[in-house]
Formats: C-alpha cells, structure tokens, sequence
C-alpha cells in the first residue's frame, strides 16, 4: 500500500472530537427512536389518546358525578394528573422495552454494540426516544383532558419536572427490561403483572386518604404513589405526600436506574456472548 | 503497523466449551487477508470478539495500535464489520440504515449522505434507497452490509462470508470491489466457504481449526506446500482403457480420467503416454480447487482422533 493510499484514507474517529462525535451518535440514536415511533403512529399514539378519552367520559364524567368530589376538588380533576401519568409510565416503559428488545430480536443492536458509541450514549439515546413519546402522549392526554374539565396547572415547573422524571424512571426500566428478555412475551409480563397493579394501586383513582390505614402505609412503598401524587401536586397543589419527598425518591429511583442499565450494557448481559 | 494483532486469545463460553485456545494471528494494513476454518473452528469467535460482539475470556488484541480493552472506542472506530447473518432492521430503509450507521460513528449528516450516494452507487444499491432491507433481495442484502460497514470509511474491514448465498455474477463483482477498496488502502480480512474466492483475492492466509491457528503463511508459500494435485481429463473413447505408467490413475466413466500428478513431474509424461495409446485429450481441469486440497490436507492433518 502507497503512503499516498494511506493519506488518503479517512477515520473519522480521528477527526472528530469525543463531545461531536457523541453529540451526533445520541442524536442518531434519538432520531432513530422518534422515527420508529412516528412511523406506526396509530400504533403508538393513537391507542393511548382514546384510551384515556374513554377513562375520562366514563370515570370522570359518568361515574365521577355520583362519586363526588375528592380532595377538594371534581373527581374529574382529580383524576386528570393521574391518567396523564398512566400513559406516560406505560408509554415510556413499553417504547422502550419493544424497540429495544426488537432490536436485540433483529441482531441490528449489533450495529451500536459494534460501534463507538459509549454505554451511557446508548442508554441516553433509548431512553430519550421514550421519554419524547410519553411527553407527546401526555401533551396529547392533557389536550383531550381539556375537553371535559378546565385544565388549572398550580405548579408548572414541578409538573415539568416530575413528568421528565418519570418517563426517565419507566423508560430506563423499560430498557432493563428488554435486556434481560428472550422472547416478546418477556417483555409483556412485566407490565402486566407488575406495572399495571402499581399504577392502578397508585392513587390515580382514589386518595389515599380513604384506605384504611394499613393499606396506607403499604401503598408508600409503592413508587407510583410518589409520582402520581407529585403529578397531581403540580395541577392540584394538592397531595397525599410531601412534593419534597416524592422529588428525591423520583431522583433516587432514576439513578437505581441507570446504574443497573449502565451495568447491564457496558457488561454485555443478555446481548453479548 | 498491523490492522490486527491478537495474542494469546481464548475463550471459554457458559457450559465450558473452549471455542479458542489460544489463538495468536497478525494482519499488516493493507493486506488482503483470509481466516479459514471448518465449522465450529472458531472464526466466528476471533471475529466476535474482534469486533465487540464476544467478551474474551484471556488474551489480547491490538486494532490499528489500539488495544481493544483500553483504548475500546478508538479500536472500535477502525472496524468494519460485514457479518455473516442479516442484522439490519428490516422495516428501516437502505438510506436510513446506513446514515444510522454512519451517525453511531460520528460522521456528520451532510458527509454520510455524500459516503451513502457514493458506496450505495458502487454497490448498485442506489436504485433502492428508499426500499425497506425487507424487500431486499439477498444479494442486495449482502451489498447493503458492505456499504453499511464501509460508512465510516474503517481501515480495517472484516468480512465473514459475504458472498455466502450470492450467485455467480454478483460474487465476482463483489470481488471486484474488495479488490478496489484494498488497493485503495483499506486492510480486508475475510472469511469464506468458497476457497477459489480466497486464492483470488487473499495474500495471505490463516487456517484456525478446533480453536488455534494451524496455518499462518502467504498464499503463495502455502500453495508451493500442495505437491500433488489431481487432473480431471475428458478423453475420446478409444474402446481400451488407457495405461499411465508411473502415475496413481483411474477412470471416473468411460472418457474421464482422474490423474494425480506430482509438481515436479508436470503433464508432459502423462500426454505423450495417452498420445502414443491413440487417445486424445479433448479437455481438462483440476479436480479441486487446489486451496480446498491443502485446507482439508491440514484440517485432516489436525484430527487424527476423528480419523481413526
């Protein structure tokens, strides 16, 4: 081989910086992600917005008048915020977990394994697609929420924040989820058998005020009470735990989180022999 | 400087199956080179872990002068790897698929689409840019893991049977392309089934089989090392069987000859014999491919115990 031949040759890794050529990895990662998700949007988007235009006409509007108010406040305001954060728990979680088990599942995750990128660009980039899905089917959820009740937000910031925190949490766990699957069957048991009692037990119906008070201090070991109710300070102003409280464990579940995804991908469990 | 120097290499998988033990095998940059091996011989191993797809359990290796365990990223960006199965996303389109590439790489949009337009050209892929992987022929397949693996212009590609299924047209213009990006500079190590495809196109050659490196020489040296080869001759039928003294002979049919001939001997002899018996030679040709020869000759050389 001529010096002029090997001149000639490009690597790219040597002419980029590391922030650039990661920036443009996790921006190919997220890309990729919101493109899969945008492609099957009746799939994605859609079943979620009906789903809870459905919970709204017959918890809220139907059911709800006889229930009364809760809290202080219609129960169909009440739950607003928690139906919200339903589908964003659910969404984040499963977009993650198919996507990326669909990949492990197709072998095209050998492309990043293959690659540069570094675990945590992986992680961000699954994660991120996720999150920007359930934001969407939030936005999307609020808006039809705004057809049955006027949509009052206390706190915006904490509804901001807690509604990131949270998609993070799910979609992180959705990612760990996938990893340790082997069939898509796996990937369908926990939410059903884990995730759904969780949120459903987890004050988006009810206050926790009206369970007796053993089963009230059961519900505080479940995580979903701490954003549901955070959620639902943010709107209402208004919760059945301290915001202070729900914040921390909202950034403590998110690091449990990634440690474990972090741990997972750069050991190569479950995609890597 | 070496593509790839790897030293020591072994792995044990779950369950205590030792795919490699042991394997030492280097690639000067810019060479052409094949690894050879019978199934289950560990090619697929070295490459995995080569390529990150595999932990190793002990060894080292060396990408371009970087080490593989620390200096991961930088030995990962000088990979390109052409697998030996389909591992796209099947729903995503040929041009989405390479610049997805190109982006975990860190090459910038408007450079990936310029590589794109480019290796997709080269490939005759870019007709189906904008066709799903699964609509695909396996040929296009193939060509389209090629130009995915060559989106970050690597200076070493690593091909494990690329022209595994492809027919006879499209294996040669694929060969035609190695061929062209080699002398363009970049090292190429390849793995095939098809040892007329690694006598063509290879330097040099390493053999691995039952997990170490039985054979690790140019393809010229290893060739001279072939001294018998068998001939395949289609005669006229003369109504006597022809007699070849001083050579092992037989007749496959009526007008076929099988001959094995020493190197040193040539084909002279056994043409004057035939010609003063009256028999005419209307054709020849090997028997086999003399690489496919000398690659059982080893592998059979390294398994008495099967043998026997």
């Amino acid at each position: 081989m001529s010096q002029e031949k090997t001149a000639d040759m490009t690597h790219d890794s040597e002419q980029q910086s590391w922030f650039k050529q990661n920036y443009i990895a996790l921006q190919t990662i997220w890309i990729k992600e919101c493109t899969r998700f945008l492609r099957i949007w009746v799939q994605t988007l859609v079943p979620p917005a009906i789903t809870m235009s459905l919970y709204f006409i017959i918890f809220g509007n139907l059911i709800g008048e006889r229930i009364g108010p809760m809290d202080g406040v219609s129960y169909m305001e009440f739950i607003v915020p928690g139906l919200i954060m339903m589908s964003v728990i659910t969404n984040a979680y499963s977009n993650v977990s198919s996507s990326f088990f669909s990949a492990k599942f197709q072998r095209n995750i050998e492309e990043l394994l293959i690659s540069p990128v570094p675990t945590s660009v992986i992680i961000l980039g699954y994660v991120g697609g996720g999150v920007a899905r359930s934001l969407i089917i939030g936005v999307l959820v609020t808006l039809v929420s705004m057809f049955f009740v006027d949509v009052n937000i206390q706190h915006p910031v904490v509804v901001i924040v807690t509604l990131i925190l949270t998609a993070t949490l799910f979609a992180t766990a959705g990612l760990i989820n996938a990893v340790f699957a082997k069939t898509f069957d796996d990937i369908s048991v926990v939410p059903t058998f884990v995730l759904t009692p969780l949120t459903y037990l987890g004050g988006v119906f009810y206050s926790l005020k009206l369970l007796p008070d053993i089963w009230q201090v059961v519900s505080q070991a479940n995580p979903v009470v701490y954003m549901v109710n955070g959620f639902r300070f943010g709107f209402l102003g208004k919760s059945d735990v301290g915001i202070d409280i729900s914040m921390i464990l909202l950034v403590a579940f998110n690091a449990l989180m990634y440690g474990i995804a972090y741990y997972l991908l750069k050991t190569g469990k479950g995609i890597r022999s | 400087m070496k593509a790839l120097d790897i030293s020591g290499l072994t792995k044990t998988y779950k369950g205590g199956v030792q795919a490699l033990k042991g394997v030492d095998l280097s690639v000067e940059e810019g060479d052409f080179f094949a690894l050879l091996g019978p199934n289950g011989a560990g090619k697929s191993t070295t490459i995995g872990i080569v390529s990150s797809l595999v932990n190793q359990t002990a060894g080292s290796v060396t990408v371009c002068g970087y080490d593989l365990k620390n200096q991961k990223e930088k030995a990962k960006a000088c990979i390109g790897l052409v697998p030996q199965e389909f591992n796209f996303n099947q729903f995503e389109t040929v041009m989405q698929i390479v610049l997805n590439q190109a982006g975990y790489y860190g090459v910038p949009r408007h450079v990936a689409k310029q590589r794109a337009e480019k290796y997709l050209a080269q490939l005759d892929l870019w007709g189906k840019r904008h066709a799903r992987a699964r609509e695909l022929s396996g040929g296009m397949k193939r060509r389209l893991m090629i130009a995915r693996a060559l989106m970050h212009e690597p200076r070493l590609l690593i091909l494990d049977e690329p022209t595994a299924g492809v027919d006879i047209e499209i294996r040669r213009s694929m060969w035609k392309f190695l061929k062209e990006i080699n002398e363009q500079g970049i090292t190429i190590i390849l793995t095939t089934h098809y040892l007329e495809e690694a006598e063509m196109l290879c330097r040099n050659i390493a053999i691995i089989n039952k997990g170490i490196i039985v054979e690790n020489t140019s393809m010229k040296s290893l060739l001279t090392k072939l001294s018998i080869e068998t001939f395949i001759l289609d005669i006229n039928e003369t109504g006597t069987a022809p007699v070849l003294k001083g050579f092992e002979y037989r007749m496959a049919d009526s007008h076929t000859l099988e001959v094995d001939v020493e190197k040193k001997e040539g084909l002279n002899p056994v043409f004057t014999q035939l010609s003063e018996q009256g028999i005419q030679v209307m054709s020849m040709r090997n028997k086999s491919n003399r690489l496919e020869e000398l690659f059982v000759r080893l592998v059979e050389e390294d398994s008495p115990a099967e043998e026997a």
